[in-house]
């Protein structure tokens, strides 16, 4: 079950045993799925994650150790990027640490939750049930929206007005936030902050593809400043993410990290060179399509009449 | 009195089951200790022994060899997937006190006609008998589903392996078999037993263990995730980020 065809035929090459995941994979299938996802976030401009993670469950790494090492990997793959925001000054070191807040309150809650599902034997149905509803909400928002734009871009003169003023700044407890150049509530963000960290500890993702939306349209945060202060509040959620993990569950597979991150730094290099040839919206129309791919395969696992309906676990209290 | 008693036992046994008392098994295996590395991708355990007796091989009743390899046993949970709202989750689930993470019986004839059931009950040796289930729920009104789903999925995973008629019997004497150990074995030590038996009884039997440990690197991260586990995930941290980061300031390095 944990190898492919492809797997099998090349194990006399590299097959190295995880030590956490108990399982024995091909190593170059690992530097692989890290190379190929790392180069479609760098064609992108996403964290991955929420291809990784799924990805690793089809090559039958425990929902467990793959949510909670790729929690590992993000921190280490958000790292560089960090860096070259706070050398750039586009981060909202402010707005950054309301929304960390929220975020490790969130994550907190969701490792709680995960654990406690895992008591019950629900985990991996929660897991791939968040992943279904949030890649199948992402995958056709992103497609219906990038459609609209290569239809814009045909017809030009019609540039979409962002709303500055909405409900979000009646809300008490204001803040300035001068990087941004904001002055609202404290609570949007913070609430903001808990979805995603909750949205860490279950699915083991950033949640960048949840953040940035968010801090565009709902927060009304500057387009320059998004990415670098959603990626500093991820970087220190998915490291809180990864203790709890690791202190909890003993899930976080190191050499399974190792393997996948450096897959994934040089994926990362040559999508971005591939991005910068293609056109935006082109871009997001692929992602989308990809994403809405993973979803559909995921929805059909949970739908249709699995071939063994037994499953093994170790004896737990439920 | 003691020896009054050895003598009479000796001399029912002698009545009852002529040589029996008298057979004893030598044996060895290919390896005492099978080392998880880094790169452990299956293994295979060669057993073999003879028959060491002062008496005349008993022409009437042949003399069948049964080995076991069990794994560590542990309580594990079956849990069954049913249809609920549209998709499949899981519902029932039973508790199964005791299963071995992996077992495998090897045998030199099939192993309906060289060992009665009551025997089996006794020493635990068929897969089924190796698994100790108690409770159910009560609601769980099939758990032997559960059990057979237990043998199923670790059949289909190689962690139970049956082979009859595997073992190579010769002149009633020598005999050897091998057993594959999967990629996914799990640590612990490992019962090997061996056993001799005759007109369906078992008249006597052998058992050593097998060390199944991780080694070098996978057992220093594999203790370091349990025993400290807060320091793991630092280190995890700081490993991560530290190959991340070096092998962008390569490619950086290189480009420019």
């Amino acid at each position: 079950m944990v190898k492919g065809s492809f797997a099998v035929r090349y194990r006399v090459l590299m097959q190295i045993y995880l030590p956490i995941a108990e399982v024995s994979v091909n190593a170059f299938l690992l530097l692989g799925l890290g190379g190929i996802v790392g180069m479609l976030s760098g064609m992108f401009g996403v964290g991955g994650g929420f291809l990784m993670t799924p990805l690793l469950f089809f090559i039958g790494i425990p929902p467990a150790v793959a949510v909670a090492t790729e929690a590992n990997q993000i921190v280490a793959s958000s790292f560089s990027g960090v860096l070259a925001h706070l050398k750039r000054k586009t981060v909202d070191l402010r707005m950054g640490t309301v929304l960390l807040i929220g975020g490790l309150i969130g994550a907190a809650l969701g490792v709680q939750l995960f654990n406690f599902l895992k008591s019950l034997g629900q985990v991996d149905l929660l897991v791939k049930l968040c992943y279904v509803v949030f890649l199948g909400i992402i995958g056709a928002l992103m497609f219906v929206e990038s459609l609209n734009a290569i239809r814009r871009s045909r017809k030009p003169g019609a540039v979409p007005v962002r709303k500055k003023h909405n409900w979000i700044h009646n809300l008490p407890f204001k803040m300035k936030f001068r990087t941004s150049g904001l002055y609202i509530s404290v609570i949007p963000p913070m609430v903001v902050g808990v979805l995603v960290g909750i949205l860490a500890a279950i699915m083991g993702v950033g949640g960048g593809f949840i953040m940035v939306p968010a801090m565009i349209y709902l927060l009304g945060m500057p387009t320059k400043v998004v990415v670098g202060t959603s990626l500093f509040q991820i970087i220190f959620v998915t490291a809180f993410t990864t203790l709890l993990h690791a202190t909890t569950n003993f899930t976080v597979d190191m050499p399974l990290a190792v393997l996948l991150l450096v897959g994934g730094v040089i994926g990362a290099q040559f999508g971005a060179m591939i991005g910068t040839r293609l056109k935006a919206e082109q871009l997001r129309i692929l992602l989308a399509m990809m994403v809405l791919a993973v979803c559909l395969k995921l929805a059909l696992d949970l739908l249709i009449m699995p071939s063994e309906l037994y499953t093994i676990g170790p004896a737990g209290h439920g | 009195m003691m020896r009054g008693l050895i003598a009479l036992a000796m001399l029912l046994s002698a009545l009852a089951l002529p040589g029996a008392a008298q057979e004893e098994i030598v044996a060895d295996l290919s390896q005492r200790q099978v080392p998880i590395t880094a790169d452990f991708d299956g293994s295979e355990l060669i057993l073999y022994g003879a028959v060491k007796r002062e008496t005349p091989i008993s022409i009437t009743e042949p003399l069948s060899v049964i080995i076991t390899v069990a794994g560590p046993s542990k309580p594990v949970t079956v849990r069954r997937k049913e249809k609920v709202a549209g998709i499949w989750i899981n519902t029932d689930s039973v508790e199964i006190d005791s299963a071995p993470s992996f077992y495998a019986i090897a045998t030199s004839r099939p192993l309906n006609q060289i060992l009665s059931d009551t025997e089996d009950l006794r020493y635990k040796i068929s897969i089924p008998r190796a698994i100790r289930s108690v409770g159910a729920p009560q609601h769980v009104l099939d758990s032997h589903e559960f059990t057979n789903a237990l043998m199923r999925i670790k059949a289909a995973n190689g962690s139970y392996q049956a082979r009859p008629s595997t073992i190579a019997f010769f002149d009633q004497t020598l005999f050897k078999t091998a057993v594959t150990l999967p990629a996914n074995l799990t640590e612990g030590t490992y019962k090997v037993t061996l056993y001799l038996t005759r007109d369906r009884q078992v008249i006597t039997s052998y058992t050593t263990n097998l060390a199944v440990q991780k080694v070098g690197l996978e057992r220093f991260l594999y203790r370091l995730a349990h025993d400290q586990p807060l320091v793991y995930g630092l280190l995890s941290l700081f490993i991560a980020i530290v190959a991340g980061w070096g092998a962008s300031a390569i490619f950086r390095y290189f480009k420019g």
